[in-house]
């Protein structure tokens, strides 16, 4: 396919998949603040901010209203919830023809969804179903997506998109929450229970990454930083997990590379594998210690990838051309 | 139904009570009223069909237009938005004899304009024997300098032309200009049909009508017959301005029908003077190219150099003989206004035979005699721009106001070159159902011609309506509407 379709492709799927992951943290942190004390909240949004690594902003914002309207409406913050579904309708209108007609409806739908509402019609009652709505938007389209595109190249590229924003992403997300939090911490003596307010953060954590059921279905109610390090690291079926984001990037990478022909495909095929190998195989036991600069090469990883996709099938340089097989050059 | 002369002489059952008959030739009824033989059948369908239902098939046809995201977009008031296609329910018949002299006639014409094309780029006899003055060619703006003795593949220089057609009160056809750069307005031949099939079938069925779905495969067979020697199996693709353009949406139903790539400039390198598209699976070659974009911005080191939609070295390419490109560069200059004067002249020197489809008479501003004539008379004429299309720079001396024709005097006697007149015409008018009732508009034809290895034409074309009640201005960019246009069978 053409190289700036697959980019469109590639980033309309990774835009929206911001969109639903800010509308999610968002939705938990206020949720959250009903329980908390009010000390906190300024940590807390500025931990928000710091997971969609939002610069620091001109004005005050540490208040719910303030943030919520900021990360939900302002056009001029990039992860916010209206900017990324703009980016991403935008991505698709380019490409309108390579998307299913149901895909672009539903799209746009989202779109004008977002446009139509302001802080004030939701702020009062309707908050959390607003931002649920955004959520199931997104999973809705990924959803039609599935069922009404052919599973050929332009749907891998929206499956790499997806699946590396969500590793980088959720990877952020651990390396801010573990920040002050030693992964050695182990609540499991049982002098050493967490305190209400620290369960709900980890609680929190978990249902940012809509996994706290699942967790529990694998390690109970008992809730351990570690455990929770391990499975939204390692966890090779949970859908969120670094993990399982990274094989489902080296699965479409990979059919990418046989459906092109091209050439020199090795080194983003290896890039992927080798991120895959090391989910496979790491433990969370190896890397207690350093866990920060664990999740930090986890995004570096995430970045080459994108960088590696780039310079293999969009913006190879012209001189050493890749030339298809059969094509004369005259 | 009125005749303006007599009036109550005739009653028309309804839905025709309100139907209005003047000078222009009516192409459903004849001056007694009755409905000529072609629509005779749908006459008394639509004496049987309760005008509800008629609303409904209307509105069924909206929707479908409405659901495919069918648009164009429309200039001029302010602001650039989208509409939804204007569709008239009622189909333009045409017999089939009507339809072979139109045939023969535009064979005719686009054989000799293409000859003349040739001519004028490369050895000029046309020129050098007078038949068409030279000053005339080389002031043209569309007359390309760097086209001169470039060899172009088959010497096809159009291999894709829009035509539009008029017919006069005395029931003939006539050329009203040629458009041989980047027609449009195909897409929309072939969504009428579509539609008029699924909301008016047994009509439709009822009558034998010629097939037009055709035209996406006879496009393709046509740019695939002009690829350059050599190439087997070429690769074409339609080059597209982008999602901006007010005819986007036909060049992605063509790309679409004749499934290839819709590329834009910056998907295209040009490397070694050969045309390549830059894919996931690398650069792959390019043998023909439907450019639906403009010679001035189809190279930015040759035309305009702050074109982002062209593909710089473009040119060298097809100098090189390396790419085609349909149409070629420079066809402007044979549909100019002012040379389309001399187009019989241009038949009957590269034919040796009379215009099948005679021209419309017109006055060429350049010449001083002409000029004064046309500027005394201002009020009964249409003058045009000669460069121009989308019904812009025109000016219609019968609607106009004296502060519109004072305006058009100062850029005549300004630039007398960029303008011609022809006498207000009436063009031939065919019933539309509108607000409720059944009334006549002014409509015009399009038929599109395709010339690859040989000439091919989608019979019937686009018949474009011109919704406002006596308006001569039949535009799609300035509110015209369509009708789906029918060839029988026999």
């Amino acid at each position: 396919m053409l190289s700036r379709v697959a980019e469109n492709l590639y980033w309309m799927s990774r835009y929206l998949e911001r969109a639903e992951h800010t509308a999610r943290l968002l939705d938990i942190n206020l949720y959250h603040l009903l329980d908390q004390k009010s000390d906190y909240a300024t940590q807390r949004w500025q931990r928000l901010f710091d997971s969609l690594r939002i610069a620091p902003l001109d004005e005050e914002v540490d208040d719910a209203y303030s943030v919520t309207k900021a990360l939900t409406f302002n056009t001029q913050i990039a992860a916010s919830v209206v900017a990324c579904l703009s980016e991403a309708r935008d991505n698709a209108r380019q490409v309108r023809e390579q998307i299913s007609t149901e895909m672009w409806e539903q799209l746009n739908r989202l779109f004008l969804h977002i446009k139509r509402t302001s802080m004030e019609d939701i702020w009062f009652s309707e908050t959390h179903e607003f931002l649920n709505s955004i959520k199931e938007g997104v999973q809705l389209f990924q959803g039609i997506t599935d069922a009404t595109m052919n599973h050929s190249e332009g749907w891998h590229f929206i499956r790499v998109g997806r699946f590396i924003e969500r590793a980088w992403s959720t990877a952020a997300l651990l390396d801010i929450h573990f920040r002050s939090v030693p992964l050695s911490q182990d609540y499991r003596d049982d002098d050493m229970q967490p305190d209400h307010l620290d369960y709900l953060e980890w609680v929190g954590l978990l249902r940012s990454a809509s996994a706290f059921e699942a967790y529990c279905k694998v390690y109970t109610a008992n809730i351990q930083p570690r455990d929770i390090a391990e499975f939204l690291l390692f966890n090779a079926e949970f859908p969120r997990s670094v993990h399982f984001c990274a094989s489902m990037m080296q699965t479409a990478l990979h059919s990418i590379a046989r459906t092109t022909n091209a050439r020199h495909t090795v080194r983003v095929e290896r890039l992927a594998g080798r991120l895959r190998a090391a989910l496979d195989y790491d433990q969370i036991e190896d890397i207690i210690d350093g866990l920060h600069s664990y999740l930090e090469h986890i995004q570096l990883q995430c970045t080459q990838i994108h960088n590696a996709v780039y310079q293999t099938y969009i913006f190879y340089p012209v001189d050493t051309a890749l030339v298809l097989e059969g094509a004369s050059q005259s | 139904m009125l005749l303006s002369d007599t009036p109550g002489s005739f009653t028309l059952p309804p839905p025709f009570s309100g139907y209005l008959i003047n000078q222009a030739y009516d192409e459903m009824f004849d001056t007694d009223g009755k409905p000529r033989a072609a629509y005779r059948k749908l006459y008394h369908r639509l004496l049987e069909m309760p005008l509800d239902t008629l609303q409904q098939r209307q509105q069924a046809a909206n929707m479908a237009f409405l659901n495919q995201g069918i648009t164009f977009t429309v200039y001029g008031n302010d602001e650039g938005t989208e509409r939804i296609w204007p569709y008239d329910l009622l189909p333009r018949i045409l017999t089939s004899a009507e339809w072979t002299t139109i045939e023969k006639g535009l064979t005719q014409r686009i054989t000799a304009l293409n000859l003349f094309l040739k001519d004028i780029y490369h050895e000029e006899h046309i020129l050098s024997d007078g038949v068409v003055p030279r000053s005339l060619v080389y002031s043209c703006r569309h007359y390309r300098r760097q086209m001169r003795g470039v060899r172009v593949p088959f010497d096809r220089y159009i291999a894709i032309v829009g035509t539009d057609l008029i017919r006069l009160p005395n029931k003939q056809f006539v050329v009203l200009e040629d458009n041989l750069r980047v027609p449009s307005g195909v897409s929309y031949m072939l969504s009428n049909r579509e539609v008029m099939k699924r909301v008016l079938p047994s009509l439709i069925d009822s009558y034998g009508v010629r097939p037009i779905g055709h035209y996406g495969q006879a496009l393709l067979n046509t740019l695939a017959s002009l690829a350059p020697s050599g190439a087997s199996d070429p690769t074409v693709v339609l080059l597209t301005p982008g999602v901006y353009n007010s005819a986007y949406y036909e060049h992605t139903f063509l790309a679409r029908q004749m499934g290839i790539e819709l590329v834009e400039g910056r998907d295209l390198i040009v490397h070694n003077n050969v045309v390549y598209m830059r894919t996931t699976g690398g650069l792959r070659r390019v043998d023909v190219i439907y450019r639906r974009i403009d010679d001035d911005y189809l190279d930015p080191l040759v035309f305009h150099p702050n074109s982002t939609l062209g593909v710089p070295g473009l040119l060298n390419a097809y100098r090189a003989g390396n790419v085609t490109l349909a149409n070629a560069i420079g066809t402007g200059v044979a549909d100019d206004k002012a040379i389309y004067a001399y187009v019989p002249a241009i038949i009957r020197y590269y034919l040796q035979e009379d215009p099948i489809l005679p021209n419309v008479e017109t006055y060429l501003l350049s010449d001083e005699t002409q000029r004064r004539y046309v500027l005394d008379n201002l009020d009964s004429l249409v003058v045009k721009a000669v460069g121009e299309s989308g019904g812009y720079g025109m000016l219609i001396g019968p609607y106009s106001t004296a502060a519109q024709r004072e305006e058009f005097r100062h850029r005549i006697n300004d630039d007398p070159r960029n303008y011609i007149a022809q006498p207000t015409l009436s063009l031939s008018c065919a019933p539309c159902f509108v607000d409720g009732e059944i009334d006549p508009r002014h409509v015009d034809l399009r038929p599109f011609i395709l010339y690859g290895d040989r000439v091919t034409i989608v019979p019937g074309g686009l018949t474009r309506v011109a919704l406002k009640r006596g308006s001569l201005v039949v535009n799609s960019s300035q509110g015209g509407g369509s009708k789906d246009t029918w060839v029988l069978d026999s």
